[in-house]
């Protein structure tokens, strides 16, 4: 099963004809990523990749049959394009995006709501279903099958987790990056939803960051919701406060959003904690046996 | 990006939410002039630095003189402001902001800012104007009045109504706070703000609601769509080296420990300043190169590092994906011919091609260069070379 996407996922790319969007497209078909088109204003009818590219993501929608779109349109564009896709009823988009305002995307993402689309990002590597289909930029030989699902707001970490879980002879069932913005789609208490119901998962990677509270509503949602071995790792112990540090959310500020406050009430609702980024590998390896 | 009081009175003044009238200095002999020139018996001198907690560094007077005015002025510019939240260095005061005193009738806290939780912009106001916020949230949250504010339908009068309300404010006051608090909202969404505040909000013997100081930052990603705000940014009120960095695609903050750490992705870069400690030593700085790391970053990054003196070994840390271990391999050797490197580099590359990458860098032999095995085996070989 597996969640949100698999290899019949059928997927467009917005943005699919610019620098990023190109060679990001082509390693996902080479990846066996289902792409079966793009979209560039002012390029319908052309091929790119071997693949139509139109005006329109309705005109790509209707063409193709496509749910999921990649966005990788510059910043300032971004809720345009998400807005875009929720009007042609795409059903998961996937914004690979870094510097899009929050105001934008706070529009964008009560938009996409209102009507039931799905979004993941902006400011995210994406989403991987392993050997089956990669939508984003993360490296998909670092992804072996297996049945340990992971959500990040990081990328590097994403791969770095994926890397050790594999190491230690297991391997992932899907990989959610979920991005390191002030405001964001699809969060932790989504995908946990969607891994506890996934058969072919058995364990959860959650790896957080400083800044807001997502981290404390998972740790909530967990201890009613899911009974699934689940691993935890914060990143930022060590940053100072009121510093932005990278992403445009990972910031504490005053007491909130320490690393500490959402350790502890994970550590309180069941899952496990690891201190050091090394050991997360082990961590899942352990609460498995 | 933060902007100084004056600037921020500036555009308050542009939308119609009145503040004193005041004048930008950098000399005492102009600021007495000003004072002239703004009127009145009464005017306060306001250090211009980007910090709150000004007043009770001694960087905010008033002056009942243009005798004061002068002494005061003199006293504050180039003084070092030691604010908690500048930090125990301080930042020397090159502006001051001289304004027309106000007689006032009562003060209050407004502010707004992005709840995060909610995904919404909040007002928050309170009847304990005048003191540190942070305080009052911390002693008597209660006195924290707050409203979510759902931008699709913007703010409404009955937004500033419930706030007024509960504010227990008198009813012929209601009117002129609401008109005060609706255009607040509208500089808040307008200009792409991440934050204003305005402590205090006063209430002036003449009616109206005055904004006698004002705080905000601005969304950094929406800068691009406000030029003139853009135009207000004071580089002097930024750190030299992290601005630098940002011209190469490089985030950077300095941090107090001595080993230095190069990292590709802000997440991870945490990770490395968290694993560091967890192995015993102090991180001096979080760098993130970037997703696509290559040789020309790498080597700007070490020159970044560089720049503080306290660095006693670099860690550079590179989960490689996209980008091949082996071609970042090949750029820290580049990068070490055209820095000069002085102190122990411990290297731990993993991802694609990590194994042909650790064979160049063993093969290179290079006096100072550690081949790390893994993440936690970077971690320790950097905090033991930064202890010898």
């Amino acid at each position: 099963m597996s969640i949100l996407v698999n290899k019949d996922t059928k997927v467009i790319v917005q943005g699919f004809t610019g620098k990023e969007g190109s060679f990001h497209a082509e390693k996902c078909l080479e990846y066996g990523t289902n792409i079966v088109g793009g979209v560039t204003p002012n390029k319908g009818g052309q091929e790119h990749l071997g693949k139509p590219v139109f005006d329109t993501v309705s005109r790509a929608v209707q063409e193709t049959g496509a749910t999921v779109s990649m966005i990788f349109v510059p910043p300032r564009f971004v809720a345009d394009a998400i807005m875009e896709a929720v009007n042609a009823k795409i059903e998961l988009a996937v914004v690979i995006t870094e510097g899009a305002p929050v105001k934008d995307i706070q529009m964008a993402k009560a938009y996409a709501i209102k009507n039931g689309m799905k979004m993941i990002g902006p400011n995210c590597p994406g989403v991987i279903t392993s050997n089956e289909c990669k939508i984003g930029i993360m490296p998909g030989n670092i992804f072996k099958k297996g049945r340990v699902g992971i959500i990040s707001k990081s990328g590097t970490l994403t791969y770095e987790a994926s890397n050790q879980v594999v190491q230690e002879g297991l391997g992932v069932s899907t990989a959610v990056g979920i991005g390191g913005d002030p405001i964001i789609g699809l969060s932790y208490k989504e995908l946990l939803t969607m891994f506890e119901a996934d058969d072919e998962t058995d364990a959860i990677v959650i790896i957080g960051e400083i800044g807001g509270d997502l981290e404390i509503q998972a740790a909530k949602f967990i201890e009613k919701s899911i009974s699934k071995p689940v691993v935890a790792f914060i990143a930022g112990q060590t940053a100072p406060i009121g510093k932005r540090m990278g992403h445009a959310g990972a910031i504490v500020s005053g007491a909130e959003g320490t690393a500490k406050q959402k350790m502890e009430a994970l550590e309180e609702a069941g899952v496990t904690v690891v201190v050091s980024p090394a050991d997360i590998g082990k961590a899942v390896k352990q609460r498995l046996s | 990006m933060n902007i100084h009081e004056y600037q921020v009175k500036q555009i308050f003044k542009e939308y119609g939410l009145p503040v004193p009238k005041g004048a930008i200095v950098t000399d005492y002999h102009d600021a007495v002039s000003a004072a002239v020139d703004l009127g009145g018996k009464m005017w306060v001198i306001k250090a211009q630095i980007h910090s709150g907690g000004r007043g009770l560094a001694g960087g905010v007077k008033l002056a009942r003189s243009l005798d004061e005015v002068k002494k005061i002025s003199k006293e504050i510019l180039g003084m070092n402001l030691v604010t908690h939240q500048t930090g125990p260095e301080g930042k020397i005061v090159e502006k001051v902001y001289v304004e027309r005193g106000v007689d006032i009738d009562y003060e209050l806290y407004l502010g707004m800012v992005l709840d995060r939780a909610l995904e919404m912009p909040v007002m928050m106001a309170s009847t304990e104007g005048g003191v540190e916020i942070e305080k009052v949230a911390k002693e008597a949250p209660e006195k924290i009045i707050k409203l979510a504010i759902d931008p699709s339908i913007g703010f409404q009068s009955f937004h500033g109504r419930e706030l007024a309300f509960k504010l227990n404010l008198p009813a012929d006051d209601i009117p002129r706070f609401v008109k005060f608090a609706q255009v607040l909202y509208n500089i808040y969404i307008q200009d792409d703000a991440d934050l204003i505040e305005i402590n205090p909000l006063v209430k002036a013997a003449s009616g109206y609601f005055i904004a006698l100081d004002g705080k905000m930052g601005l969304d950094d990603s929406a800068l691009y769509r406000h030029d003139d705000i853009e135009a207000m940014r004071d580089l002097h009120e930024e750190n030299e080296v992290e601005t630098e960095a940002k011209k190469y695609g490089l985030s950077y903050v300095k941090l107090n420990g001595n080993v230095g750490c190069m990292v590709n992705g802000a997440g991870l870069a945490m990770a490395t300043m968290d694993i560091i400690k967890y192995a015993g030593g102090t991180a001096a700085n979080f760098l993130d190169v970037g997703g696509a790391a290559n040789a020309q970053t790498v080597a700007k990054g070490f020159e970044i590092i560089l720049k503080d003196k306290n660095i006693k070994s670099i860690f550079v840390n590179i989960f490689g994906g996209i980008v091949r271990c082996d071609r970042i391999a090949n750029g820290i050797l580049e990068a070490t011919k055209n820095v000069n490197i002085t102190v122990p580099v411990i290297v731990r590359l993993d991802g694609t091609n990590a194994v042909i990458a650790a064979e160049i860098l063993k093969k290179a032999n290079i006096e100072n260069l550690i081949v790390a095995d893994n993440l936690e085996d970077g971690a320790q070989k950097a905090v033991e070379s930064a202890k010898e």
